[in-house]
C-alpha cells in the first residue's frame, strides 16, 4: 500500500489557499442530494455537522451521550490558541506554526500544522460571533494569557471553562440546524461498524443504547469525530464513556491507525487514592505559573510538608531547567515527576505524588490574588482531596490526558478508506509526538469548521447522487455480524467483569507503555495483554440481554476494542527505537535524561494496517515526514 | 487522608424501563472509603451486583469533573445531594457511617425515567433548538475585536453561560419549572451584542417550547438557584421575565410558534 498524503505543491504559506481554489465544488442546489454521517458531536463533530448543514448537505449525527452538549471537549479548561497578535508581541501564523511543530518534537506534517495556524484566527472570529463569552479587558477587547511552549500570549479563554463555552457555541449552531431539519440527531447511540460498498464508505451500523436496537444508516460519506483513546489506561482524565470503538471498528475495516503510542500524560493531575478510583482529575496547566514543584531532599521523608525546612526541599524542575523552571512542556514535567517518585522521593500515602506549592506566591501576591486566579481550581482540589491548598501544598502526579495518535488521514482528512474521514482528536492529528496546551480545541474546531467543509466537497463532487438502501447485502451482512458478535459477548458467563479486565489492562499499559518504556518491558506487556484478551474471550462475566439499556454490555463492547488497541500501542512503541515527545524509550536518552530522537531512521508516521487481530501482527506502512521549512533540532529547556 | 471503611444502607429506585413500575430497593454496602466519590460508591455496588449475576443500577454520568452535566440523582431528597456541587463531585465523607442513603431519579413529567436513575432530558435540547443560538453561518463572522463588549457585561454573560444543563433546577422545583435553565441562555444572549438581532424572537420561542414540553410555572421560590451546582442566579429569571414581556408587547413576530416535537 502506497500512502499518499496528498499534500499540495507550492510554498508552505500558499498550499492551503491554492488547495481551496483547486478543490471541486458541489453546486449549491445539488448539495441537498448528498447525505453525510457524522459520528461524535464534540468540538470537531458538532462544528462539522453544523457547517455541513449550513452548506445544504443532509446530516445524520450520532453521539453516545444523552445530548451533544455533553461531549468531553466540554472539560477543556485552559484555552484556545490563535495567531491574532492582539498583544503586539510579534505573533504570526508562522510563529504559531513553528511553536506547534517544535512542541510536537518534529513528528507532524509541516503542511497540516501550517494550515492549522492559518485558520486559527477564523475560529476565534466564528466563536465570538456565536456569543461565546471569552474573557475581555476593560476596554471591551479580548484578553489573552500565556501557555506552555510559547513565548507569546496567544491563548483566548473563558474563565477555566473554555472547552465548555466553545462546545456550547458549536452545540448552538448544531441545534439551529436540528430545528431546521437539516441535521437529524441520534443521541444515546453508539457506532459499531463502518459499511463499505464497492470500496467506499457508505454507512454505519449503530446500537441504540436504550432499546438495544441495531440499525443501519446509509450516506455518501462518513465522518468520524469520536475523540481520543486515553481510557485504554482505565484511569485517565477522559470522561467515563470516552472510547476507541468507532475508530477501532474503522481500523478493523481497513483504515490505518497512525502513531498509536503517541500519548500525552499530563503532569498536573490529582494523584490516585486507594484502589477503587474511577477516573483522574486534571488541574489546569496554568497552575504551574505560580506553583513551585518540589519533593523532600531525603528519600522516604515522612514529615508533613510544612515541617520540612526550605533547605531540605528539592525544587527539581527549577534546579534542572533554570530557564523554563516549572514551565517546561508537559512531557518533560511528567517524566521528571515519575523519575523523582521512582527514585523514592515521592510524597503522600501512595508515594506517587510530588508537591505543587503556592506558599511563595501567596506570600508575594497575597491570598486574594491567588484566589482570583485559581479559586475554582483550589475549591475543586479541596473538594476531591479534603486538603486545603492555601495552607498545604497540592499533591500532583501525571495522568493520561490526550492521544496524539489516531486514524491516519491525508491532507483532506480522509482516511485510506475512500469516503471515510476522521477529524479532531480521532485522527493522528497535527500534534506530532507531543501536544502543546490550548492546541486541542484549536485543532478540533479547525477541522470541523474550516477544513472538512471544503475538502468533503472535493470528494462528493465526484460521487453520484444515488443512495444505497439499507437492505443492500453489505448492510445486511454487517448488521448480522454485529448482532451475532454482541450475542456472543452476552453469552459469556465467566468470573471477570468488564471493569476488572479494563482496570488490569490500564495497569499494564501505564506500567509498560506509559511515561517511560523499554523494549523488554513492552515485550512482556504484550504477553500480558494477550492473556487479558484471552480472559475476555473465555472468562468474561456478563448479565442481561441486548434488548435493553445494558451498561455491562456497553462496557464490554468498548473494553474489547481497548484490548486490541493496547496491543497495537505496545507494538508501535516497540517499533519506534527512539524517544520523541510523549514517547520515551529509556534506551534512547541524552546524557541529561532528555528524549533523544533519531531523525535518520524515524522521521516518519507509523501507520498500521489490521490483519485479523489476535496473534496476527499488523503491517507497518511508513509515511516519510519531509521538513523543508523548519530545522530539526534537539529541544532544550535548560 | 483517613482510610477507614464505612458502612451504608443504600435505598435506590429500580425501574426496568420506561413502561415498568419502579420501586425502592435496599442494598447494604460495606468498606467504603470516605475519600471515594459518590459515583465510585455506586460503581462498587454495581460490581457487587454484577458478581452476583444481578443487573447493575443504571445512572447517567460521564466527565466526573462537574462540567458535562450528565450526572443527576436526587439524594436524600436533594438534587445532587447535600452539597451545591454536581453528584460526581460529592464524596462519601459527606455522609455519616451507617447512614441510610436514598437515591432517586429526577422527578419531573418532562424528564421521564428511562431506566433506574436515568431520565430523558432531551426537552432541554429542544428548548435550545427553539432559539438558544445566534444565527451565524460558519465563515461569515467579522474580526473578533470588532465587537466590543465591556468586561462587566462579558463577565455577567459568562456567569449565565456556565449552566451545564443538568436539570437540577427542574428537579428541585416543586412545580418542575425550567425557568432557571431557560433564563440562563436567554440572559447570556440578551446581554451580548451578538444576541440582539434575534432577542425578542428568542425569548418568545424558548418560553413557548418550555411550555409545550410541560414544565411547570415559576413561583419564584428560588429552590432552583439554591440547588444549582453552577450558582446560576435568580436575577436571570427576572431578566427572562422582562425579556419575555417586552418581546410580547412589542414583537412583530406574529406567526404562531409550532413547538418542536
Amino acid at each position: 500500500m502506497q500512502l499518499d498524503s496528498k499534500i499540495p505543491a507550492g510554498s508552505l504559506a500558499e498550499k492551503w489557499t491554492k488547495h481551496k481554489f483547486n478543490v471541486k465544488l458541489v453546486n449549491p442546489a445539488n448539495k441537498r442530494k448528498y447525505d453525510i454521517i457524522v459520528v461524535g458531536t464534540g468540538l470537531a463533530g458538532a462544528a462539522a455537522a453544523a457547517s455541513f448543514a449550513e452548506l445544504g448537505y443532509n446530516v445524520n449525527a450520532f453521539c453516545f451521550q444523552d445530548s451533544p452538549r455533553r461531549a468531553h471537549s466540554i472539560a477543556a479548561q485552559g484555552g484556545i490558541n490563535a495567531a491574532k497578535n492582539y498583544t503586539n508581541e510579534g505573533d504570526s501564523v508562522h510563529r504559531l506554526f513553528y511553536d506547534t511543530i517544535k512542541g510536537g518534537d518534529f513528528r507532524a506534517r509541516e503542511a497540516n500544522v501550517h494550515r492549522l495556524a492559518e485558520v486559527s484566527n477564523d475560529i476565534i472570529d466564528q466563536c465570538v460571533a456565536q456569543g461565546v463569552p471569552f474573557a475581555r479587558e476593560y476596554g471591551g477587547l479580548l484578553d489573552n494569557r500565556s501557555f506552555g511552549g510559547s513565548l507569546v500570549s496567544r491563548t483566548f479563554y473563558a474563565k477555566g471553562q473554555t472547552g465548555q463555552q466553545l462546545l456550547l457555541g458549536a452545540y448552538s449552531a448544531l441545534s439551529r440546524q436540528i430545528a431546521l431539519g437539516k441535521v437529524k440527531m441520534h443521541t444515546r447511540t453508539e457506532m459499531l461498524d463502518v459499511v463499505m460498498v464497492d470500496g467506499k464508505a457508505r454507512g454505519i451500523i449503530t446500537r441504540n443504547l436504550i432499546t438495544g436496537k441495531i440499525e443501519a444508516h446509509s450516506a455518501h460519506a462518513v465522518v468520524l469525530a469520536t475523540g481520543g483513546y486515553s481510557n485504554v489506561y482505565f484511569l485517565s482524565t477522559n470522561a467515563m464513556g470516552s472510547n476507541v470503538t468507532a475508530a477501532w471498528r474503522a481500523h478493523r475495516k481497513g483504515a490505518l491507525f497512525a502513531n498509536p503510542s503517541y500519548t500525552q500524560i499530563h503532569p498536573t493531575c490529582i494523584p490516585v487514592h486507594g484502589t477503587q478510583q474511577s477516573k483522574l482529575t486534571l488541574m489546569s496547566e496554568s497552575l504551574r505559573n505560580d506553583g513551585r514543584v518540589w519533593v523532600p531532599r531525603t528519600k522516604g521523608d515522612t514529615r508533613k510538608a510544612k515541617d520540612i525546612p526550605e533547605a531540605e526541599r528539592f525544587y527539581y524542575l527549577e534546579e534542572k531547567y533554570p530557564t523554563f523552571g516549572n514551565l517546561v512542556p508537559r512531557d518533560v514535567a511528567s517524566r521528571n515527576a515519575k523519575y523523582m517518585c521512582d527514585q523514592g522521593y515521592g510524597v503522600g500515602a501512595s508515594k506517587l505524588a510530588v508537591y505543587l506549592d503556592f506558599k511563595d506566591s501567596i506570600k508575594r501576591l497575597g491570598k486574594k490574588a491567588i484566589e482570583e486566579k485559581y479559586g475554582n481550581l483550589f475549591d475543586m482540589y479541596q473538594q476531591i482531596t479534603n486538603s486545603n491548598p492555601y495552607e498545604e501544598p497540592m499533591m500532583i502526579y501525571p495522568a493520561p490526558h490526550y492521544t496524539m495518535g489516531g486514524l491516519w488521514v491525508d491532507y483532506n482528512l480522509m482516511t485510506n478508506l475512500t469516503g471515510l474521514y476522521a477529524i479532531g482528536e480521532a485522527n493522528f492529528s497535527d500534534h506530532g509526538a507531543n501536544r502543546l496546551g490550548a492546541s486541542a480545541l484549536m485543532q478540533g474546531l479547525a477541522d470541523g469548521y474550516f477544513v472538512i467543509p471544503y475538502t468533503i466537497g472535493d470528494y462528493l463532487a465526484t460521487q453520484k447522487y444515488d443512495k444505497i438502501p439499507t437492505d443492500h447485502p453489505e448492510f445486511k451482512k454487517a448488521l448480522d455480524e454485529n448482532k451475532a458478535h454482541l450475542e456472543s459477548i452476552l453469552s459469556r458467563k465467566g468470573t471477570k467483569t468488564p471493569d476488572e479486565i479494563h482496570i488490569e489492562l490500564g495497569r499494564i499499559m501505564m506500567n509498560y507503555c506509559g511515561m517511560s518504556r523499554t523494549a523488554e518491558g513492552l515485550q512482556e506487556a504484550r504477553k500480558k495483554v494477550q492473556q487479558l484478551q484471552h480472559d475476555f474471550k473465555n472468562n468474561l462475566k456478563m448479565v442481561g440481554t441486548n434488548d435493553e439499556l445494558n451498561i455491562t454490555l456497553e462496557k464490554a463492547n468498548r473494553v474489547e476494542d481497548f484490548l486490541e488497541l493496547g496491543e497495537l500501542m505496545i507494538l508501535d512503541a516497540l517499533n519506534r527505537n527512539e524517544s520523541c515527545g510523549g514517547h520515551f524509550r529509556e534506551e534512547y536518552q541524552t546524557p541529561e535524561g532528555e528524549a533523544l530522537r533519531n531523525d535518520n531512521d524515524f522521521a516518519y508516521v507509523a501507520a498500521w494496517e489490521y490483519t485479523g487481530g489476535a496473534g496476527k501482527d499488523p503491517v507497518l506502512h511508513k509515511e516519510e515526514l519531509e521538513f523543508e521549512n523548519v530545522k530539526l533540532t534537539q529541544r532544550s529547556y535548560k | 487522608m483517613e482510610h477507614t471503611g464505612r458502612s451504608y444502607t443504600i435505598k435506590v429506585w429500580r425501574q426496568k424501563n420506561a413502561q415498568a413500575q419502579g420501586s425502592i430497593q435496599t442494598y447494604p454496602l460495606k468498606d467504603i472509603s470516605p475519600d471515594m466519590s459518590f459515583l465510585e460508591m455506586l460503581d462498587i455496588l454495581n460490581e457487587q451486583l454484577l458478581q452476583k449475576g444481578e443487573d447493575p443500577i443504571a445512572f447517567d454520568h460521564d466527565c466526573r469533573e462537574g462540567i458535562c452535566g450528565m450526572c443527576s440523582l436526587f439524594i436524600n431528597g436533594r438534587a445532587h445531594g447535600p452539597l451545591t456541587t454536581t453528584t460526581c463531585q460529592l464524596h462519601m465523607r459527606s455522609f455519616e457511617n451507617n447512614e441510610t442513603i436514598f437515591i432517586e431519579p429526577w422527578r419531573a413529567k418532562p424528564f421521564p425515567v428511562i431506566k433506574d436513575l436515568v431520565v430523558d432530558r432531551t426537552a432541554f435540547d429542544r428548548i435550545i433548538q427553539a432559539g438558544g443560538y445566534v444565527t451565524v453561518r460558519t465563515g461569515s463572522a467579522p474580526d473578533a475585536n470588532e465587537i466590543l463588549i465591556p468586561k462587566a457585561i462579558a463577565d455577567e454573560a459568562m456567569d449565565a453561560a456556565s449552566c451545564i444543563g443538568c436539570g437540577a433546577c427542574v428537579a428541585a422545583c416543586k412545580n418542575a419549572s425550567a425557568m432557571l435553565f431557560v433564563s440562563a441562555k436567554v440572559s447570556q444572549l440578551a446581554l451580548l451584542p451578538q444576541g440582539q438581532s434575534e432577542r425578542k424572537q428568542r425569548a418568545e420561542r424558548m418560553v413557548a417550547q418550555m411550555d409545550a414540553e410541560g414544565f411547570g410555572a415559576c413561583t419564584n421560590t428560588g429552590a432552583c438557584a439554591a440547588e444549582c451546582p453552577k450558582q446560576i442566579s435568580l436575577v436571570n429569571i427576572a431578566r427572562l421575565n422582562r425579556e419575555y414581556l417586552s418581546a410580547k408587547i412589542s414583537s412583530d413576530n406574529v406567526e404562531e410558534y409550532v413547538p418542536i416535537k
